[in-house]
């Protein structure tokens, strides 16, 4: 259960696509699936036996201030599950639908470099190499998003491109400051070393940090490239891009190096809560103008990313349990709307809401898995996103910031509405769409179900006996700030 | 310190450049330039005034040694910029072959 696997084993399967994968078509999404599995059931292992411990391996036997250390702790585990769990029903839901794009190895082998970057940033405990592996995952990302190989989705790569590269810009930059100051790219040393020295110095990296990272995550001011993006790509790109992408390279990052790193200064966190409303009021007054659904569903993304800041922006237990429990939700019911549009893109032929018609007898299993989605993500009670949204709320009103839980449930009514325009107006419209224009596969049809039975599931995790054992461990490796430190370099 | 200015400056003069410019050539060199900048700036902090290069030898007296380690990270960071550039640039000929301009004012299918 090493951690260097993580990264390994897709990289490894992504390699053999490239050779095998030409040759015959099942190879590629074989090994893909495979590959896929292992890492699932790997990170399943590794959480569990984990508890609220941390595994340092060191590559190559350097030891730690001079070697790279590799470092798996509870919150790290945690994105592992989620980041393998979504590929898994990403790459179910692509077996038949890529079919229509053209030869597939290429898309196997590109999707499973972004698994293993993806990995790769969650387990490293090197700034510079967290560098390299987010570089390896969005490189990953703009090959498919323009895996199409239609115009518009050249122009959102292009896109894409040009704000990620001013987004490495400045994350190159806040690491040089960083070395400057610490002589070091270790995290753990970093931590141990910035407690030394001035806030001024902390302002600095931690403005360009949020800067570059921001960028990634697609808070409100740095938002422009996601709709474009993520409503380009194919659909489970879209839903790896929505449900994990910005959330390993955007959210993750910024928890890791804002508590575990620089501390939890209080003018970070006021920015977190108020960028974070900004994203929710925002991204939602968006989303409900649009009529095509990708585009509906990216713009959507950006204010449940806001609400997860919300709740790291509090600094209280319950805030960042709340958030964490809120990135899993939007992980699943994300992904799962994003399937629902893959499907009625194949289905009907558009995405156009306006255009559809019909679906609840064309498309059972759409309809009924999209009505899932739709109330998660807008916060109906028994499902997942209700709770989280809950538990956040709360944790703003205990944490005295009752005008933040107020903007927060403006939000969610927002998202009510405009999952309610996509039911009335998409999915339960009454146009006269007559046949499909082709059947999803069952492959697609699987991955929706899951999707679907996840969403009301994963709200037993917020059952206390439950959230001791799930949540609790990565919430208290994110409280516990300078734990990380202490635990990376003492813990040989 | 006005060399980190100068430094910034030019990290600036990218990022003009990126906003600015219409033609997407101009773009990639604008993105480029931040780049540069950036590189600069790793390099800029590892720089020791009168150091010697970090090689201990026998006989050699141990003196102020200019930073190994900036250099590094320089040389992956100017791959990756590397592969930046070269998918910017398969990106813009696409763009070309799809819309026979390279302005990217003309180039918006996208929007709202």
């Amino acid at each position: 259960m090493t951690p260097p696997s993580f990264i390994i084993i897709p990289l490894a399967s992504a390699f053999l696509i490239t050779l095998v994968g030409r040759k015959k078509d099942l190879w590629g999404p074989l090994l893909a699936f495979a590959a896929t599995v292992a890492v699932f059931v790997l990170s399943l292992l590794t959480f569990f036996q984990l508890g609220t411990g941390i595994k340092v391996y060191e590559m190559g036997g350097w030891k730690l201030p001079y070697g790279i250390a590799l470092v798996v702790d509870p919150l790290g585990a945690f994105m592992l599950i989620i980041v393998a769990l979504i590929s898994l029903t990403s790459l179910l839901f692509s077996v038949s639908y890529i079919r229509h794009l053209g030869s597939d190895w290429k898309y196997y082998a590109l999707f499973m470099i972004l698994v293993g970057a993806m990995n790769g940033v969650l387990v490293t405990g090197d700034l510079f190499n967290l560098f390299v592996f987010t570089e390896i995952a969005i490189f990953a990302a703009f090959g498919l998003v323009a895996y199409g190989g239609r115009a518009h989705e050249f122009e959102a790569s292009f896109k894409y491109a040009v704000m990620a590269s001013v987004s490495s810009s400045l994350i190159l930059m806040a690491i040089a400051v960083v070395y400057s100051a610490t002589s070091t790219l270790t995290m753990a040393s970093i931590s141990v070393a910035l407690s030394s020295v001035g806030p001024g110095m902390k302002i600095w990296i931690g403005a360009l940090f949020l800067a570059g990272y921001g960028l990634k995550a697609a808070i409100m001011p740095f938002h422009a490239w996601l709709p474009d993006a993520h409503s380009s790509a194919p659909a489970p790109i879209s839903s790896m891009l929505s449900g994990v992408l910005i959330k390993t390279l955007g959210v993750y990052v910024l928890v890791r190096i804002f508590y575990n790193i620089l501390g939890a200064p209080q003018i970070f966190l006021t920015t977190f809560l108020i960028l974070g409303t900004l994203s929710i009021l925002l991204g939602v007054i968006l989303a409900v103008g649009q009529w095509d659904l990708k585009r509906l569903l990216a713009y959507s993304s950006i204010s449940q990313v806001g609400y997860i800041l919300l709740g790291i922006g509090l600094n209280t237990p319950l805030g960042v349990a709340g958030a964490l429990f809120h990135l899993l939700n939007h992980a699943l019911f994300k992904s799962l709307l994003f399937y629902n549009a893959g499907t009625l893109e194949i289905g009907l032929g558009t995405r156009d809401l306006r255009k559809m018609g019909n679906i609840t007898r064309l498309l059972p299993i759409t309809a009924h898995s999209s009505m899932a989605g739709s109330l998660a993500i807008s916060g109906i009670p028994p499902f997942n996103g209700f709770f989280s949204k809950l538990v956040i709320i709360i944790a703003a009103v205990q944490a005295h910031l009752p005008f933040y839980a107020l903007l927060a449930v403006v939000g969610s009514l927002l998202t009510l509405a405009t999952f309610l325009k996509v039911q009335r107006y998409g999915i339960r419209s009454e146009n006269p769409v007559e046949r499909l224009q082709a059947r999803p596969g069952w492959g697609m049809q699987t991955a929706m179900i899951i999707l679907a039975v996840l969403c009301i599931l994963t709200s037993f995790l917020i059952i206390p006996g439950i959230k001791e054992w799930v949540l609790d461990p990565v919430v208290a490796a994110v409280m516990n700030k300078t734990g990380y430190a202490a635990a990376v370099l003492g813990g040989r | 310190m006005i060399i980190y200015l100068l430094c910034f400056a030019l990290f600036l003069i990218g990022l003009y450049g990126l906003i600015t410019k219409r033609d997407l050539i101009k773009i990639i060199l604008a993105s480029g330039i931040m780049g540069y900048a950036a590189n600069l700036m790793i390099v800029l902090f590892g720089y020791r005034r009168s150091g010697v290069y970090p090689i201990l030898e026998k006989g050699k007296e141990t003196a102020v040694m200019v930073d190994p380690l900036p250099q590094a990270l320089v040389l992956t960071s100017i791959v990756i910029e590397l592969g930046t550039t070269a998918m910017l640039v398969a990106l813009t000929i696409k763009l070309f072959n799809k819309y026979k301009t390279f302005d990217i004012s003309k180039i918006r299918r996208l929007r709202g």
